[in-house]
C-alpha cells in the first residue's frame, strides 16, 4: 500500500471503508473542546449509512456534542464511555436516555483500560488541524490549530482502524508528527474540524472573586509551608479560577524566593505559558491546550512539550508524569468527611462532569489540594458522604476553603508543618459545622433509579456506581 | 491594628458574610451610599443580623449611617448600636455640630438599652471643604471620635476640580485632615483608591497617604486589601530599628534610669511610641519577629 491511497474522498467513504458495523466502538478526542465539530458529524454519517447500537468512547462529551442524544434516540449510539461529560448531554443521561449505563474512567485510566485490554476501540476518529496524505497529523498547525494532541495518541495507538480528519492537509511529509503514518489508515479533508476560538471554555483566567483568591493565597502559603517549594518543584493545576489564582500567587512566591521549577503539567493556560517564558518553570508537558496562548506556545517553543494521554497518568504505563509531581491543585463539587471528592454529579446527583485528570494527578501528586469555597449559594461543600466517589479520600491530602484548612487526618506531619507556618488547620468536621451553621443542613435528594452510569477507578475497578434521577 | 478599612454594601448578605473572612481590619457596613432608599429598611435589619449572628473574629465592625439630612439616621443607630457595632462612621461631617448631634443619640440609645457609656465611637467621614475647616473641632467635639476619614470624591466635587489618580488635587486636604487629626489624638483614615482593577495603583496611593502619616485607608473593593497591607508593612530596616529602641528603653527602665539613649543619642517618647507601633505593624504583616522584644507599658 503507498500512502495516497490512504487518502478517502468524503467522511462517509472512510468510515465505510473502515469496515465500521454495528454494535462497534468509535474513538474521539475532545481537543477542540467546545468548539469541535468532528464527533457530530461522524455520528451524522453514521447514523445516515444506518448503523446502530454503536459505542462512542470519547475523552470527554462536551457541551456542543448535545446532538449525540439525537443519535442515542434513533439508536445509532447504543453506549457512551468517556472521562468527562457536560451537564448538557449529563441531564438526559441522568434520566436515563440510555439503557446501558455510561462508562466513566479518568484521563489516565482511559488509555490504561486500552493497554490491559478491557478497552476495545474499533476504528478512532483523530481530528487533527495540521495532516498531510499518509496521516501524519498534529493539532499545532493549520487554521484549526488546538495544540496538543494528547488524548488521542493512545487511540491511534490502539484502535483497529485510524481515520484522521482534518480540515488542512500539507505536502508529505508532514515534519512534526504528533501521531505518525505508521498508525494511521485513512485521512479525510472536510470543510472544518471545528472552532479553535472555542477552545477556551469555562473559566480559564484568574478569577476576580475576592474568596477565591482568599482561597487561592491560602494555598500557596501551605504548598510553601510543606516544604515541596523549592528549585526542581513540580506542579499542576486545573483551569479553574481559583487554581488558576494558585499558580498566580506561587509564581509570586517563587520570584520572591528565587526558586525555579522543573516542569508544569496537564491541561496548559496563557498563565503557565506566562510563568514558562519568566523563567519561573523550565518545561512544560501539555496533554491539553486550554487557550490561544497555549497552542501558540506549545507550536513556537521548544520548552513546551505535548505528552501523550498515556505518558500523563496512566496507571498501566511503566511510569507517568502525575507520579512525578510534587503539587497538584484540584477543584470540588463536594468533599466528604473522609475526604473523597466527587466532581461528577450536581446537589441533585445530576450528571454534570468527571474526573478529566483528577484523580490520576491525586493518586500521583505527593501532596493534592482541593480548593473550593465552603458554600456555593446556600449549598455547604464538606458532606457526611458525596453523592460520587471521583477520587477516593485517601488521595486527598489538604483541602483548602475560606474558613480554614483541613488536612487529611493520616497527614500528621504536614499538618504540624502547616501549622507552624500560622496556617488556620481545624478538622474538617469543623468546617464542616460552620458551613451548616451559616447554611442550615441541606436536605439531600436520594435517587432509587437504576445505575445510569459506573464510574471505574483508574486501576480498573468500580468506584462507584450513578442513579437514575427520579423526575 | 487598623490599616484596612473594607466598605460592604449593607443590602448584600453574601458580602456581608464574606467580611468574616476576608483580611480587613475595619469593616465598615455600609447603610448610605450603596444602598437605594427602598431598601434602606432590609439593609438596617441585615446589618444588625450579621453584627448579632457572624463571627468576624478580631476585625472591628462598624457601621456607615446615612447623614443626618436623611430621616434615617435615629432607626439606623439604634438598631446597629444595640446590634454591637464598634463603632459609626458618619457621612459629610462638616464641623462639631453634626458629631455632637450623632454623639447625644448615641447617648440616649445606650442609656436606654443599658449599654455601657460611650462604648459606641465614632468615625467621622470628612467629604467637603467645610468639613476639612472644621476637621479639628470635629474631632475634639466628642470622646467618642476615634478617627478622621477622608472621603476624596465627594470632596472633590465640592471643590469643583476632578478627582485624578495621581491625587494633587487632595493633597492640601489630606495633609490639613491629618494634622487635625493628630492634633486632636486620634487616627487618620485616607480616602479610598477608587479603581477596583489597579492594585498596582492602590498601592503607590498608600505608600503617599502612608509617608504622609495616615494610619489606615479605607477601600471599596477586597482587590485593595493585600495593596494596602504590604503598603503598610514595615521595611526590616525600620523593624531593626525600632526593637533597638524597645531594647534600650527596657534596658533604661531595668536599670531605673529616666532618660534613655541608643547609641549615645537621646530617645524622645514619641520615638519610642513609633517604635511601638513599627513593630505593631510588623506583626499585622506576618513578620518574624524575635520573642524577647516587648512594648512599652
Amino acid at each position: 500500500m503507498t500512502y495516497s491511497t490512504k487518502a478517502a474522498p468524503s467522511l462517509r467513504d472512510a468510515i465505510l471503508r473502515s469496515g465500521l458495523r454495528d454494535d462497534m466502538t468509535i474513538s474521539f478526542h475532545h481537543h477542540l473542546r467546545e468548539g469541535d465539530r468532528v464527533l457530530n458529524a461522524v455520528l451524522g454519517e453514521c447514523s445516515a449509512a444506518g448503523l446502530k447500537n454503536l459505542t462512542v468512547n470519547a475523552s470527554a462529551i462536551m457541551g456542543c456534542h448535545r446532538p449525540i442524544l439525537d443519535f442515542v434516540r434513533d439508536g445509532t449510539v447504543g453506549s457512551i464511555e468517556c472521562n468527562f461529560m457536560h451537564a448538557q448531554v449529563g441531564q438526559a443521561i441522568s434520566r436515563g436516555i440510555l439503557e446501558r449505563e455510561v462508562i466513566f474512567r479518568s484521563h489516565g485510566g482511559r488509555p490504561a483500560a486500552m493497554d490491559r485490554g478491557e478497552s476495545h476501540i474499533d476504528v478512532a476518529f483523530i481530528a487533527a488541524s495540521a495532516a498531510d496524505t499518509a496521516g501524519n497529523c498534529n493539532g499545532k498547525e493549520g487554521k484549526a490549530a488546538f495544540g496538543s494532541i494528547g488524548y488521542a495518541m493512545p487511540d491511534a495507538a490502539h484502535a483497529r482502524h485510524v481515520i484522521v480528519v482534518t480540515d488542512q492537509l500539507f505536502e508529505y511529509p508532514l515534519i512534526d508528527a504528533s501521531i505518525s503514518e505508521e498508525s494511521v489508515d485513512t485521512v479525510v479533508v472536510i470543510d472544518s474540524i471545528g472552532d479553535p476560538e472555542r477552545i477556551m471554555s469555562g473559566t480559564t483566567r484568574v478569577t476576580r472573586d475576592p474568596i477565591g483568591l482568599l482561597i487561592a493565597e491560602q494555598a500557596a502559603k501551605a504548598i510553601s509551608a510543606s516544604g515541596l517549594l523549592r528549585d526542581g518543584f513540580t506542579f499542576q493545576t486545573g483551569a479553574g479560577g481559583t487554581s488558576l489564582a494558585v499558580a498566580q500567587y506561587l509564581g509570586e512566591l517563587m520570584r520572591a524566593k528565587g526558586i525555579t521549577g522543573r516542569f508544569a503539567s496537564g491541561g496548559i493556560t496563557g498563565l503557565l505559558v506566562q510563568l514558562l517564558r519568566e523563567g519561573l518553570f523550565e518545561v512544560l508537558l501539555d496533554v491539553q491546550c486550554f487557550d490561544r496562548e497555549a497552542v501558540q506556545s506549545i507550536a513556537e517553543d521548544g520548552r513546551h512539550g505535548e505528552i501523550s494521554a498515556t505518558r500523563y497518568a496512566s496507571p498501566a504505563a511503566k511510569s507517568a508524569v502525575v507520579d512525578q509531581l510534587d503539587v497538584v491543585i484540584l477543584g470540588a463539587t463536594e468533599i466528604d468527611t473522609d475526604f473523597n471528592v466527587n466532581v461528577h454529579t450536581d446537589s441533585n446527583g445530576v450528571i454534570m462532569g468527571g474526573s478529566g485528570g483528577h484523580s490520576d494527578t491525586a493518586a500521583g501528586a505527593k501532596l493534592s489540594i482541593i480548593v473550593a469555597p465552603l458554600m456555593r449559594a446556600r449549598l455547604p461543600l464538606i458532606v457526611d458522604r458525596v453523592g460520587t466517589i471521583s477520587t477516593p479520600g485517601e488521595d486527598i491530602d489538604l483541602l483548602v476553603t475560606q474558613y480554614g484548612l483541613a488536612c487529611h487526618p493520616g497527614r500528621a506531619e504536614l499538618a504540624r508543618k502547616l501549622k507552624g507556618a500560622g496556617l488556620p488547620v481545624v478538622p474538617i468536621q469543623d468546617l464542616k459545622a460552620k458551613a451548616e451553621s451559616i447554611t442550615g443542613v441541606p436536605v439531600r435528594s436520594v435517587h432509587k433509579g437504576r445505575p445510569v452510569a459506573r464510574v471505574i477507578s483508574r486501576d480498573g475497578a468500580l468506584l462507584d456506581t450513578i442513579a437514575m434521577i427520579d423526575n | 491594628m487598623r490599616r484596612s478599612y473594607l466598605f460592604l454594601p449593607g443590602n448584600q448578605p453574601t458580602m456581608l458574610q464574606n467580611g468574616a473572612v476576608l483580611p480587613a481590619d475595619v469593616l465598615i457596613f455600609d447603610l448610605e451610599d450603596s444602598v437605594a432608599p427602598t431598601e434602606k429598611d432590609a439593609a438596617r435589619e441585615l446589618v444588625a443580623s450579621a453584627l448579632r449572628s457572624v463571627d468576624y473574629g478580631e476585625r472591628v465592625l462598624a457601621v456607615r449611617i446615612n447623614d443626618l439630612e436623611k430621616p434615617y439616621v435615629k432607626k439606623d443607630l439604634e438598631t446597629v448600636v444595640t446590634a454591637g457595632a464598634h463603632s459609626v462612621m458618619v457621612p459629610k461631617v462638616t464641623g462639631a455640630r453634626t458629631i455632637q448631634h450623632v454623639a447625644v443619640m448615641l447617648d440616649l440609645i445606650e442609656e436606654e438599652y443599658d449599654i455601657e457609656k460611650g462604648r459606641t465611637k465614632i468615625i467621622a467621614l470628612i467629604e467637603t471643604a467645610l468639613g476639612i475647616e472644621h476637621a479639628f473641632d470635629a474631632a475634639t467635639s466628642s470622646q467618642r471620635v476615634e478617627a478622621l476619614a477622608l472621603g476624596g470624591e465627594d470632596l472633590c466635587a465640592d471643590l469643583g476640580c476632578p478627582r485624578t489618580k495621581e491625587g494633587t488635587e487632595i493633597l492640601y486636604s489630606r495633609s490639613r485632615l491629618l494634622i487635625a487629626a493628630r492634633a486632636a489624638g486620634i487616627e487618620a483614615v485616607d480616602t479610598p483608591f477608587t479603581d477596583a482593577r489597579d492594585e498596582d495603583g492602590c498601592y503607590a496611593d498608600t505608600v503617599f497617604a502612608r509617608s504622609l502619616g495616615f494610619d489606615g485607608k479605607l477601600s471599596i473593593s477586597p482587590h485593595h486589601l493585600r495593596p494596602i497591607h504590604r503598603a503598610f508593612m514595615p521595611s526590616q530596616e525600620t523593624v531593626a530599628f525600632a526593637l533597638e529602641v524597645i531594647e534600650a528603653m527596657e534596658m533604661a527602665k531595668r536599670e531605673r534610669r529616666g532618660a534613655v539613649s541608643l547609641r549615645g543619642k537621646m530617645i524622645d517618647l514619641p520615638v519610642v511610641r513609633q517604635a511601638a507601633k513599627t513593630l505593631e505593624l510588623a506583626r499585622a504583616s506576618g513578620m518574624t519577629l524575635p520573642e524577647k522584644e516587648g512594648t512599652p507599658s
